[in-house]
């Protein structure tokens, strides 16, 4: 049985008469990770502030795990973890006594929260840093402090507003498998710029593009447009087009700026064993045979400037 | 969890030096006119013959330091109330609190609550000085009472409205000089219209409620006035925090 624990409803807020975000609606699982994608300004931040109670949405409506937001503010504030943009940390503070205060916060037992400092600590890998005063700590390690008080009472719903801004590729590849893990028995919901770490970690994906909602779906759906029916072959001795499309399955060729051809074929129907015999009996040169992959970049253009093309 | 924020702003100030030194300063000047007090006393009295012109001990020592205590606090209330919530404004750690199931009202009171319990410190141990004359004199407990309790007041009524400056703007300088503007305007505000017992001027002056406190009056109307004024400027703030919510 699938849990719903974040309903978003026809999520509308209105800066001076410019609508910044406008009828956002989305629902999210229990163990679902939701990335949200979109360039800047696009209202990926705007919309979180609302997700959490930052912000008052100008029209709609938001439930956590069917709690509302507006309604119950601090029974559904207790049931989030949420990462800013820029991770609230107060600096004089040590890690240890600025995780012991957000656990207080956020309603964790007094006898819990020292395990609760230790495991938080233990999952970002700040285990080394207790005693620093958090304004001593580079970037990379403010920011796990950010993740760390965001995750300390084992939230239902953890919402990280870019969290992997200003890590090392170490530590985002540590990031990221802790999202990976949260999304087991948490929703978690990111955002980021970074489209291959969508791909890595997210189940669902969403596109918003000025405010609006561009595309949201399965994230097996991206992947298929951006794995186009197309190969990308490099032939020494190419022969005319029409050679080419005698193979079964060819539909259509065409030459690249940069001498390698594209060859886009019946869905299905890889020719490109077909292809390398026909090469290799014919003598074309083949030095070169790929699947041709829009990148995830194309498709994110693609979908966010649509109506621009339009 | 109205007092687990009032604990992080009190762990707040003792966890960087300013909180200690606030308090080692400000100690050392009340326990040096506490002491020049005692001295004074013995040369004023030796002199005085007639009995209408001797004064108690409490009262003599009292008043020079209690009227000093008031003075400081003016400037020292708004150094401390300014970084409340403009700090928290500036390095963007409001959504931590926000975010928290804390309501707004919690928020606030724990601030204003943990500012008092720090200035509460110094009140007490202004108290606790005075007591001390106790071992070789009877001291006017009633009195004494009186001006700790109109002193306490007073200070907090100077967090409840340095609390909604800073709430105001995420200039922690700003907040303390816009606080200390309006605290002196209202101190003296009854300066500039003397003669008129009856005038407003003299209902909103912050002194002329705190006076009959220093002469070792409690009156009820005082007492209302300053909380009044308390409940007044914190409801400010949490209106003030709540349009931050709305209009972002």
């Amino acid at each position: 049985m699938t849990t719903l624990t974040v309903e978003a409803n026809n999520l509308t807020r209105i800066y001076g008469g410019r609508e910044a975000v406008s009828d956002v609606s989305f629902t999210l699982s229990k163990g679902e990770v939701l990335g949200f994608l979109g360039p800047n300004g696009a209202g990926k931040s705007t919309t979180m502030k609302m997700l959490t109670g930052n912000l008052a949405p100008s029209k709609g409506s938001v439930k956590i795990c069917g709690v509302d937001m507006i309604e119950n503010p601090k029974e559904a504030k207790a049931l989030i973890g949420y990462l800013p943009e820029t991770p609230p940390l107060y600096r004089e503070f040590t890690v240890d006594e600025f995780l012991a205060i957000a656990a207080r916060l956020h309603g964790v037992s007094g006898k819990h929260i020292k395990t609760a400092v230790q495991r938080a600590k233990e999952r970002c890998g700040l285990t080394e840093m207790s005693k620093r005063l958090i304004e001593n700590l580079s970037k990379g390690y403010q920011q796990r402090v950010g993740i760390a008080q965001a995750i300390i009472h084992n939230p239902m719903v953890v919402i990280l507003d870019e969290p992997t801004v200003g890590l090392d590729p170490i530590q985002i590849r540590d990031i990221r498998a802790l999202i990976k893990e949260l999304g087991g028995e948490h929703s978690v919901i990111l955002s980021t710029h970074i489209l291959p770490e969508v791909e890595m970690v997210c189940d669902h994906v969403q596109i918003i593009d000025k405010g609006k909602l561009v595309f949201n779906g399965s994230i097996d759906i991206l992947k298929q447009q951006r794995h186009g029916n197309k190969l990308l072959i490099g032939l020494a001795k190419p022969p005319a087009n029409d050679e080419l499309l005698k193979v079964p399955g060819v539909e259509a060729v065409e030459a690249l700026p940069n001498g390698l051809l594209r060859v886009r074929y019946t869905a299905g129907k890889a020719p490109a064993e077909a292809l390398v015999q026909a090469a290799v009996s014919k003598g074309w040169g083949l030095h070169q045979i790929n699947p041709d992959q829009t990148s995830l970049e194309d498709v994110f253009v693609q979908l966010t400037y649509q109506d621009a093309a339009a | 969890m109205i007092l687990k924020v009032a604990r992080k702003e009190l762990k707040s100030v003792f966890a960087s030096p300013m909180g200690w030194v606030i308090l080692a300063l400000l100690q050392f000047g009340f326990g040096t006119y506490f002491l020049n007090g005692v001295n004074e006393y013995f040369e004023v009295m030796s002199g005085a013959i007639r009995p209408a012109e001797r004064t108690g001990v409490t009262m003599f020592i009292g008043q020079s330091v209690f009227g000093l205590a008031s003075f400081v606090m003016l400037f020292s209330v708004p150094l401390l109330s300014m970084r409340l919530i403009s700090e928290e404004r500036r390095s963007n750690t409001l959504p931590f609190l926000f975010s928290a199931p804390l309501s707004l009202t919690e928020i606030v009171l724990g601030k204003f609550i943990g500012l008092v319990a720090f200035l509460s410190i110094l009140v007490a141990m202004i108290a606790v000085m005075l007591c001390t004359l106790n071992a070789w004199a009877d001291v006017d407990f009633g009195y004494l009472f009186s001006n700790v309790l109109g002193l306490w007041l007073l200070v907090a009524s100077f967090s409840a409205l340095g609390l909604y400056f800073s709430s105001l703007t995420a200039q922690p300088v700003v907040a303390a000089i816009i606080t200390f503007i309006a605290l002196f305007g209202l101190l003296i505000v009854d300066r500039f219209l003397t003669g008129d017992e009856t005038s407003v001027a003299n209902y909103l002056s912050l002194m002329h409620h705190f006076q009959p406190f220093a002469r070792g009056l409690i009156d009820t109307a005082d007492i209302t006035y300053f909380l009044l004024f308390i409940v007044t400027f914190l409801t400010l703030t949490v209106r003030r925090l709540d349009a931050d919510r709305l209009r972002g």
